[in-house]
């Protein structure tokens, strides 16, 4: 019966399908969002260290100026699966900014245990948890199915929206909104963040637009997510420990039964 | 329990006998474990395992999310990021107790849908199916109630679309509404209410739950055929039966595993693929998004409500929409005396077959309607879906019961069993009955 009730939905969807004209303006709506081959993708998937690090530095010098990462304390930057920076680097990476003691109400340098601040325009989102704020695929037909393959597509709508401007801006209100295919409504306020060759990276990678969109974006996707690794490992360990039980338990039903079955008509 | 004949406890022991004459707790598991199940029961008979687990699943990592929760509105949505960064395993803990509110309705629409076709609610069993409906509606306010607490946008305005619906009630229900959140708009004190009665409701839930067990354990389990077990003699009774240890419990153990270990892969690959993305951004109630929308396992009753968007008679829109949503769960309630047939199980019901897997169907696209914005052609969709729904349990099952014929079922449950898995040995069957019933 589990079955017939499975085709049934499969039925009722097609069914849907053809009667849902409406499906064309859900489309016409959605944004195309580019989908990345990011590293830390599917049940193996890890984040790239390198990246990370990469992406920090954009965030530092870049995306800091406004946004915040209020949720994110300096010392998860030299936790395993992450950026994992060196003790003494996560140590000056936070002494170079500054908080307010919340003991003293003094300013002095962050240390590890401090979070990262919050945004500085208080129009810019936080971003620490924007990676799982947007969904970047949403079909067919709503539905979402195609998020079981290619994830919910929170760091591709990232990436995508950065180089997503077609160059065109209008003011509207006093404030100037700039032409963006992948912002919702296609109109944002923020301008074009990223230019060739913005940073410096040191490791040598090219700073192209394309290359730290995506570095940006699988940082966002740590920050947002810190513990993804430690989460596919042992998904992995548990799926294939009650996959074995599974296995077992079947062969002991099977037994068990045994005597009050014959072969099957 | 069970009016079913078979072996009684008797305790041996110095220790059992003292323990049994004060308090008959070792007969009360004994027929508990033991007791005659129909030995055709089929795979869509493992749901209420799944539920069982659910629930102490649910129990048990919610109490222990519960020690990192903080229940304020500044500080709720960030303590659920401490859980998922700082707390040892929280993210575990939060994914679980987040996916497993999925698993246990998914488990229950299963469950329900079983019930229905095999005719589990007819008489003698109305009072387990009822004390069903209630645990239905108990998991259906926790599952919304928790969904507040994690502080996010969508929790957020969730609950100001839900309690909303109250304001619908003619002369006293904005009264209601702001009596129900402790103030005029959703704020801290509907957050606090919200995080008691979320924790206390899964109790009562258990509390529901044994009552059900209690119940159908008197009436004894339903079966694919409908058939009653023949209650003649203890032997007579064997033949229909197997006890419940070891046949259904390993059967069962085997079906839950494989159900967990497909819960294992969704927690551990994809734990958002059932959220919604708004609901990692911090409840605003001056920014409301462009859809709300409810968990999935709500949507069906979602396009209900949305599916009135006409005034019946004096009855403005939106107070028929709220009346068609908790009528749509009301008939089910009543399902024992709205369905006429004598034959209780589907299986044997030829007309009544096609009504219900359209039904099926129609619950499902009920669904996908609730999940898209409330335009053509989901509205007409969802307003055709919501007749029909109406119709199965207003109109045609009363009708069905007269009009149509049925099919003759097997004249006993061995007799199904056999037809299907054809003669075990019988005498090797026998000797393993009589054994684990000493």
């Amino acid at each position: 019966m589990l079955k017939t009730t499975l085709i049934a939905a499969l039925a009722a969807t097609a069914l849907g399908a053809s009667l849902g004209g409406g499906s064309a303006a859900l489309a016409a709506e959605e944004p195309h969002v580019t989908d990345y081959a990011f590293s830390f993708e599917g049940p193996f998937g890890r984040f790239d260290q390198a990246q990370l690090q990469r992406g920090l530095q954009i965030y530092s010098e870049v995306c800091t100026a406004c946004h915040g990462l209020k949720f994110l304390p300096y010392r998860e930057l030299g936790e395993e699966g992450g950026p994992a920076l060196p003790e003494d680097q996560v140590r000056a990476f936070a002494a170079q900014h500054d908080v307010t003691d919340a003991d003293t109400g003094e300013d002095r340098p962050a240390t590890p245990s401090d979070h990262f601040g919050h945004s500085n325009d208080p129009n810019a989102p936080d971003l620490t948890l924007m990676a799982k704020a947007r969904a970047g695929f949403h079909g067919p037909i709503g539905l979402g199915f195609n998020q079981l393959l290619h994830g919910i597509g929170g760091p591709e709508y990232i990436a995508s929206l950065l180089h997503g401007y077609t160059g065109e801006s209008r003011e509207e209100a006093g404030a100037t909104l700039y032409e963006n295919h992948v912002f919702p409504g296609g109109w944002i306020s923020m301008p074009p963040p990223l230019s060739d060759d913005q940073v410096t990276y040191e490791d040598g990678t090219p700073a192209t637009v394309e290359q730290m969109a995506q570095d940006v974006a699988a940082f966002l996707m740590w920050t947002a997510e810190p513990k993804m690794m430690a989460r596919k490992e042992t998904g992995l360990t548990v799926v294939l420990f009650l996959a074995g039980l599974t296995v077992l338990l079947w062969f002991t039903n099977k037994k068990i039964w045994a005597p009050h079955k014959g072969k099957h008509a | 329990m069970s009016g079913i004949p078979h072996d009684h406890y008797e305790p041996k022991s110095g220790l059992a006998k003292w323990v049994e004459s004060r308090l008959p707790v070792l007969s009360l598991i004994h027929s508990t474990l033991f007791i005659p199940t129909p030995k055709n029961l089929n795979w869509m008979w493992i749901w209420g395992i799944v539920l069982a687990f659910c629930l102490v699943l649910q129990i048990a990592t919610g109490i222990v999310l519960v020690m990192h929760y903080t229940p304020n509105t500044l500080l709720a949505f960030s303590s659920v990021e401490h859980i998922m960064r700082d707390v040892n395993a929280g993210w575990a803990l939060r994914y679980v107790h987040a996916n497993g509110a999925s698993l246990f309705f998914l488990a229950v629409y299963l469950h329900i849908f079983r019930g229905i076709y095999y005719g589990s609610y007819k008489a003698p069993r109305e009072i387990t199916w009822i004390i069903g409906m209630l645990i239905y509606l108990a998991m259906m306010a926790t599952a919304f109630m928790g969904y507040v607490l994690p502080w996010g946008q969508m929790s957020f305005w969730g609950a100001t679309v839900i309690t909303g619906l109250f304001s619908a009630i003619p002369l006293v229900g904005t009264d209601i509404q702001t009596w129900l959140l402790g103030g005029p708009a959703v704020d801290n004190p509907t957050l606090n209410r919200f995080f008691s009665l979320h924790y206390l409701l899964p109790f009562v839930i258990a509390a529901l739950v044994i009552v059900h067990i209690w119940a159908f354990h008197t009436t004894g389990n339903n079966n694919p055929t409908g058939v009653e077990v023949r209650r003649g003699s203890k032997a007579e009774a064997e033949k229909d039966t197997l006890p419940f240890w070891p046949y259904f419990v390993i059967k069962d153990l085997f079906a839950l595993l494989f159900v967990l270990t497909i819960f294992a892969a969704i927690v551990g690959f994809m734990p958002n693929f059932f959220g919604h993305p708004d609901n990692y951004i911090e409840a605003n109630a001056l920014k409301t998004p462009a859809h709300i929308v409810p968990e999935w396992y709500f949507l069906p009753f979602y396009a209900m409500l949305r599916a009135i968007t006409f005034d019946i008679l004096w009855i403005n829109s939106k107070l028929a929409g709220v009346l068609v949503m908790f009528g749509s769960i009301a008939v089910l309630l009543v399902l024992p005396w709205l369905d006429t047939s004598r034959m209780r199980s589907g299986r044997y019901r030829p007309m009544f077959k096609v009504w219900f897997w359209i039904l099926v169907v129609d619950f499902v696209m009920l669904m996908w309607c609730g999940s898209q914005p409330p335009e053509q052609p989901f509205v007409i969709m969802s307003q055709l879906g919501t007749l029909y729904w109406f119709a199965f349990f207003i109109v045609i099952l009363p009708l069905l019961g007269i009009i149509e014929k049925p099919q003759t079922p097997p004249a006993t449950i061995e007799e199904d069993f056999l037809a299907h898995y054809g003669p075990g040995a019988e005498g090797a069957a026998n000797a393993a009955i009589s054994k684990p019933a000493e």
